[in-house]
């Protein structure tokens, strides 16, 4: 049976997060249970959390969380990235037995930053070196799979229920001012713990509820740009179209919701003449960055929390607000478990994004 | 001379029971098939000079004709056939190079009915069009790397000009001249109604028409025939023909009897002079030249149209495009080698080029590869023949296609491929003034609206299927295809999966 990446496989799910816009923090316990409210949206093939604000001692470093298959393979990578980067520190990620959670690859954590003299001031930067490693090592390691590499932030993952991987992670021994989960319903898979969501890249985490029609439109583009779709997995390329559109072509993060959930153009024709020249610009452009088919996102950056429909919600998504924070989920009750008397709570339309930053951030 | 060895390729065959002599036919036919003998008040047909257009049998009130192949058979070969023998008997009489007419009729592999298309099952909704927004816009000229905003968000990129066309499909380049008046104005007139464009083809464009030039594609071939600073910032974008399908390195002839005084006059050229088109510009002998040319014209339109560069599908097509996109153009049209004509050398149209599917593949591909893919318009012509193809065409990664044979077909062209005798009896591909007013623009162009309509629901359908609601996400989505009875090779250059897989 093929892996994960050697096919696409397509699969349904269940996802929640959760943010203090004031940057306090918070164990994993709460967004465990919200998204084990919603166990039956997954079949045990896949679950994981990112949390953001974790790592405050290292928050300059690049947080890589590594899976392996042997320890030939470790000694190799760990090899091939030591001579590209300072290794600060390097341990296994704890973790606790769980009987459900089996198969386990040996987990490691590094936390590096690229040696001085292999950036190239003028021409890449830390971040666009990190993350072309990143692609590489993904690409050409045979057993070996990055799966977080961003800055105070990381992602577990692996097979199993969520609720089973966030306590096998140790996940209430962690606290974030950001938490998102994702539970995984493929309906085809070889049980590979890359494959599991949220998938990330740097700093940006995706988790995702859908299956995309567009994605091979969406892959060939963002293959244009030195990406390489290693899992094909829509939630891949979700991550790389922002990486792109937010990082690389430094577009605001409203216009690049515009970008994947364009506004129709029937609409666009009664807008003013200006913002209709700036929609117009924006769908031929980035035509083919256009997502489409039923989705469901949670986008998780340095700067906050994005959740984000479909243009015509073919996927549910909920939101809710209690003081600081703000709550994003497949299902009502799953915000209402750990927040039981929301300030607000709404059915976001589609194409509408949740925007929730830290305060003081900038859209 | 010695005896026509030729035989009639069709056979009319008249039911005299139903026949009532009413001498339809008899008017109709332009090629002088039906006579009527007054003694016996009898009408009789001469075989040999039927072309198969059906005229005749679709105008008979008492449907009292039919058009058979003609009977006659040679000894039976798999290697001499009468195709082949035929066109010795001609070429053996006359001494002349053989012409024909239409796309290339033999029995290459058809690629478009190779490839099946995907639909929505549980894991994600098909989508109703009838329900739910279903856009086939698309947006076809030069694109930036990206777009820039300021601080406060506005938007710095000022974009190149674009053609908006409302499904991507638009009306190849048929020249006036090669076809007639009232066919140019029913594409013209369709166009407008539908948002699309039509191409004037290389005869320039008639003053009657600048009307429509905000839906009209203006072409600079080679013999720039009806090339003027006017014409070129008439229409909405403006095409260099480099090549052409039907006859790839080759040139183009309209022969002097169809150039009357308004072929003359929106040609600029004599009445009765043959218009040569020279086989390849004689500015253009190499990339750069194309350069320069592409940007005469953006200068002679102050920048405000698109330009596009029109190639045959070769075998270096690729290399060609990237070249194409690195010399400035807006966007690139490929013509495949099934691409129709009024009239090529036959040996040139039945043996040169390549199936525009596996060009389009190639190219998309390429240009990807060089991470240029996203700055221009790919558009494909070359027998697109109904909706699945579009859809299809699409998927591989083209942003629009031409259509041509399917347009004539919906003003009545019946693929008789006798375009280059001038006697088209359907009023399409003649300058014969009594033949032109059988085709009533004002009549005709709502064939062409509906055929276009038609293929936009059923495109809007098969999208919905797909789960996709605007087009843009079917461009160069080729996993939404899977190929059948096709080799390894084949599904490389396509870039698609063997159904199953």
């Amino acid at each position: 049976m093929l892996k994960e990446g050697e096919l696409r496989i397509p699969s349904g799910c269940a996802i929640s997060g959760i943010i203090d816009k004031e940057s306090k923090r918070f164990c994993g316990e709460e967004i465990i249970k919200s998204i084990a409210l919603m166990h039956d949206r997954s079949n045990g093939l896949g679950g994981g959390f990112a949390a953001y604000g974790i790592y405050p001692q290292y928050k300059d470093l690049y947080a890589l969380h590594i899976f392996y298959d042997n320890l030939s393979v470790k000694m190799q990578t760990e090899d091939f990235i030591s001579k590209y980067f300072e290794i600060e520190s390097a341990g296994t990620i704890p973790t606790r037995s769980v009987p459900s959670v089996k198969n386990k690859p040996l987990i490691w954590r590094y936390f590096v930053h690229p040696k001085n003299y292999t950036v190239k001031g003028d021409i890449i930067d830390d971040d666009e070196f990190t993350s072309r490693y990143v692609i590489k090592i993904n690409k050409e390691f045979k057993g070996v799979y990055i799966f977080s590499s961003g800055k105070n932030m990381g992602t577990f993952k692996g097979v199993g229920y969520p609720e089973d991987i966030g306590e096998f992670f140790m996940l209430d021994t962690y606290e974030a001012y950001m938490w998102t989960a994702h539970g995984r319903f493929p309906t085809n898979t070889p049980g590979w713990w890359g494959g599991a969501h949220p998938f990330t890249m740097l700093n940006w985490s995706v988790i995702h509820n859908g299956e995309i029609s567009s994605y091979d439109a969406n892959r060939r583009f963002v293959e244009m740009y030195g990406y390489k779709c290693t899992l094909q997995t829509d939630t891949e390329v979700i991550t790389y179209l922002f990486d792109l559109l937010v990082r690389k072509h430094n577009i605001p993060i409203e216009k690049a919701i515009k970008v994947v959930a364009a506004p129709f153009w029937d609409d666009i024709e009664r807008e003013s003449k200006e913002l209709q020249n700036e929609l117009k610009s924006i769908r031929s452009v980035y035509a083919s960055a256009l997502i489409n088919g039923p989705f469901s996102i949670i986008l998780g950056y340095e700067k906050g929390m994005i959740a984000l429909n479909d243009r015509i919600k073919l996927r549910s998504l909920v939101a809710a607000e209690k003081g600081n924070r703000t709550y994003v989920a497949s299902e009502e009750s799953a915000i209402r478990i750990i927040c039981d008397s929301p300030d607000r709570v709404w059915s976001p339309k589609g194409g509408e994004p949740v925007i929730a930053l830290l305060e003081g951030e900038q859209k | 001379m010695s005896l026509d060895f030729n035989s009639p390729a069709f056979e009319v065959i008249r039911n005299e029971k139903k026949c009532i002599q009413c001498k339809v036919c008899v008017r109709q036919c332009s090629n002088k098939v039906h006579s009527y003998d007054d003694e016996d008040n009898v009408i009789y047909s001469d075989d040999i000079k039927c072309v198969n257009c059906h005229r005749c049998v679709v105008l008979c009130p008492t449907r009292a004709l039919v058009i058979k192949k003609y009977p006659l058979e040679f000894r039976e070969n798999a290697n001499w056939t009468g195709a082949v023998l035929d066109e010795i008997y001609k070429q053996s009489q006359t001494g002349g190079v053989l012409l024909s007419s239409m796309g290339n009729p033999k029995s290459f592999p058809i690629y478009w009915d190779k490839m099946l298309l995907n639909a929505s099952q549980v894991t994600n909704p098909s989508i109703d069009p009838l329900r739910e927004p279903m856009e086939t816009k698309v947006m076809i000229g030069r694109k930036p790397e990206k777009l820039e905003f300021d601080a406060k968000g506005k938007l710095l990129t000022k974009m190149p000009p674009q053609v908006e066309l409302s499904v991507p499909i638009m009306f190849s380049a048929m020249s006036y001249g090669s076809i007639s008046r009232n066919a140019h104005e029913s594409l013209a007139k369709a166009a407008t109604e539908l948002g699309i464009c039509y191409n004037t083809g290389e005869g320039g464009l008639n003053r009657d028409f600048y009307k429509y030039g905000k839906n009209t594609i203006v072409q600079v071939a080679s013999g720039r025939f009806g090339v003027h600073k006017e014409y070129l910032n008439a229409g909405a974008a403006i095409e260099i023909k480099i090549g052409q399908g039907a006859k790839p390195g080759i040139g183009g002839h309209l022969p002097g009897r169809k150039v009357g005084e308004d072929v003359s006059a929106t040609r600029m050229i004599p009445v009765g002079s043959d218009a040569i088109s020279p086989a390849p510009h004689h500015d253009i002998y190499s990339i750069e030249d194309l350069r320069q040319l592409i940007f005469s014209l953006k200068e002679a339109t102050n920048y405000g149209k698109p330009v596009f560069v029109k190639i045959a599908a070769v075998h270096n097509s690729a290399a060609i495009a990237s070249g194409i996109v690195r010399a400035g153009a807006d966007a690139i049209v490929i013509d495949g080698f099934r691409g129709g004509t009024g009239a090529a050398p036959t040996r040139v149209r039945d043996n040169v080029g390549i199936p525009i599917e596996l060009a389009l593949a190639a190219i998309d591909q390429r240009l990807r590869e060089e991470e240029i893919r996203n700055e221009v318009s790919l558009i494909i012509a070359g027998s697109i023949r109904n909706s699945a193809d579009v859809v299809k065409a699409v998927a591989l990664g083209a942003d629009a296609v031409y259509i041509g044979s399917a347009a004539v077909a919906a003003l009545g062209c019946h693929l008789c491929r006798s375009c280059s005798t001038g006697k088209c009896n359907w009023g399409i591909a003649t300058q014969e003034p009594e033949l032109v007013k059988r085709l009533n623009p004002d009549i005709m162009y709502k064939r062409l609206v509906n055929l276009i309509s038609a293929w936009n629901h059923e495109i809007q359908e098969l999208l919905g299927g797909m789960g996709i609601n605007a087009i843009d996400s079917l461009r160069g989505n080729r996993l939404m295809l899977r190929g059948i009875d096709l080799n390894e090779k084949e599904l490389e250059i396509l870039g698609i999966k063997y159904a199953g897989e």
